[in-house]
């Protein structure tokens, strides 16, 4: 049971910075209302406050964030043009290289490896608007994962219920966001890394279009799912981190070369003359009834009245976890060699099954994704947006290993992706939004066809904006 | 005796074959992983696909 006392300590009787979004934060610096030092004085004193119950972070880069505040502020007193993200603290996921710290991506084994000598450039392009880096975030182990537990580090922990998972891999990007640590922190996708933290911890994430923001200076993990995106408590701070870390970028071979393509001024656009369908067969079959009702929810507050039927998805999920189980392999094959004591064993296991499965195999994979591919874009000839449940449940408990689905006892760890995997497999645009339900939240995905991440942000903003999907503030974490 | 399940012996030559260390107290859960991967596998590759079928990444030069 985690030590729940530092959650009663009183913090700073002044102005509750927790639950500001990053938009009014900025907006607070900008106009002059607060500095940026205070801000992340804040945030930093938060973290310290929270993370031992909540295990979020794994790294607080402390001095390099008041450094970068006190330039934000000096920027501000003099005039200059300081960025549209001023003062905003946010983190990262601990595979993003942030110069001085080793890239550990969860694992023990790349804690031996040199510091990265440079930031990802999704921070710089974060920090160059303004925002200010305040700590690197806990991870399933190279992202192999759906649960936000990690042998080496301990488990990322739910701020509705401490007791309970975080998704994962992106654990403690949830964690952190969810429980008012910071208002934004970035992730990896891979096969629902973003989505399925997002909805455990009830949050809103971004997961954009395969290609579309580098992975550059970041350690990877399946080069053909792998995607990068942001997490927060508002769409609209979703779209303004996902348009200021646009662009193209030569040191990611697959990211495309397309010309930056802002959501944030299609935001407020409403629903008028969007298409919106509910995904019906697979991605409702098993699904506990939270899940159903979110789903539901979401479904009747857009006026979604169509279901449609996404073609093969189960083998769509099984070719994205034989691709998933052999790149990983291929990625780590040395280290299996030399280092496998080092791994979490769950890991370790999976990846030596995976370095064994026949290339032929992992070929056809990839031949059905292609098919795959074409059969879904048709659907977007007839809807602009597809919903879907994120997780087949709320989070589960810590360290449970099992649930029961449509009758079938499964085990937990690769199955909280059940409904992600399809997705990611051929790279569409998701905005996970949380529906406030009790005793705790759950996500539901809207799906959009390929770089339209506007649209799923304009109707997860259009949610929001109604009320139907809100990210709620734990109870544990309002300040005294 | 030789050991009568092929997964088994597929295991156990795939990681002499690549230099791949595998400790006894580690096979039952690479047999679990692999079984259950090579099943995903079966579910895809049971479907058909014309041969001229292009895999998703295509090189470009």
């Amino acid at each position: 049971m985690p030590n729940l006392r530092p959650f009663l300590r009183p913090e700073p009787a002044r102005l509750d910075t927790s639950w500001l979004t990053a938009s009014e934060i900025a907006a607070a610096v900008a106009s002059g209302k607060i500095s940026a030092t205070v801000i992340v004085d804040d945030a930093l004193a938060r973290i310290n406050g929270r993370n031992p119950v909540l295990n979020a972070f794994t790294a607080i880069t402390t001095e390099r964030a008041r450094a970068r505040a006190r330039a934000v502020d000096a920027a501000a007193a003099s005039k200059q043009n300081f960025g549209p993200l001023a003062g905003v603290p946010f983190a990262v996921k601990n595979l993003f290289d942030v110069a001085g710290i080793a890239t550990v991506a969860g694992s023990k084994i790349n804690r031996t490896y040199p510091s990265a000598k440079r930031d990802s450039p999704l921070i710089e392009k974060l920090e160059a608007a303004g925002a200010v880096l305040v700590g690197a975030l806990n991870m399933g182990e190279y992202a192999y994962d759906f649960t936000g537990e990690n042998v080496h580090d301990g488990a990322s922990r739910n701020p509705h219920d401490p007791t309970r998972m975080t998704g994962g891999s992106s654990g403690g990007s949830g964690s952190a966001v969810a429980g008012g640590m910071v208002p934004l922190a970035l992730g990896s996708d891979t096969n629902g890394s973003i989505r399925v933290p997002s909805s455990l911890c009830g949050i809103f994430g971004l997961k954009p279009t395969y290609g579309r923001l580098s992975r550059a200076r970041s350690f990877p993990f399946v080069a053909s799912l792998d995607h990068l995106g942001p997490f927060a408590r508002s769409t609209r701070d979703l779209a303004l981190s996902y348009d200021l870390m646009q662009g193209t970028d030569p040191d990611d071979a697959a990211c495309a070369d397309r010309p930056i393509e802002p959501a944030l001024p299609e935001l407020a656009r409403g629903l008028g003359g969007l298409r919106i369908a509910v995904a019906g067969g697979y991605f409702q079959q098993g699904a506990f009834p939270e899940a159903l009702a979110a789903l539901d929810h979401i479904a009747k507050a857009v006026g979604a009245h169509n279901e449609i039927e996404i073609p093969e998805a189960r083998r769509a999920r099984a070719a994205a976890y034989v691709i998933t189980a052999t790149e990983g392999a291929a990625l780590h094959l040395d280290r299996l060699r030399n280092r496998a004591d080092e791994f979490d064993p769950a890991v370790r296991d999976r990846l030596l099954a995976g370095a064994m499965i026949p290339s032929a195999l992992v070929v056809k994979a990839q031949n059905f994704r292609r098919w795959y591919r074409t059969r879904v874009l048709e659907l977007f000839k007839s809807c602009d947006a597809i919903l879907a449940p994120a997780t087949p449940c709320s989070a589960p408990k810590i360290g449970q290993q099992t649930f029961t689905l449509g009758g079938v006892e499964l085990p937990v760890r690769p199955n909280l992706g059940l409904y992600t995997q399809p997705i990611s497999f051929i790279g569409l645009p998701v905005v996970a939004v949380p529906v406030p339900l009790q005793p705790l939240p759950i996500g539901v995905q809207i799906i959009a066809a390929p770089w339209r991440e506007d649209v799923a942000l304009r109707v997860a903003y259009a949610l929001e904006q109604t009320g139907a999907a809100a990210a709620a503030r734990p109870a544990l974490t309002v300040s005294a | 005796m030789a050991n009568p399940d092929p997964l088994d012996d597929f295991i156990a030559a795939s990681a002499r074959t690549l230099g791949l260390p595998m400790k006894t107290h580690w096979l039952p859960a690479v047999r679990t992983n692999l079984d259950v991967t090579l099943k995903h596998a079966a579910l895809v590759a049971e479907f058909e696909l014309p041969d001229d079928a292009e895999p998703a990444p295509i090189f470009t030069a």
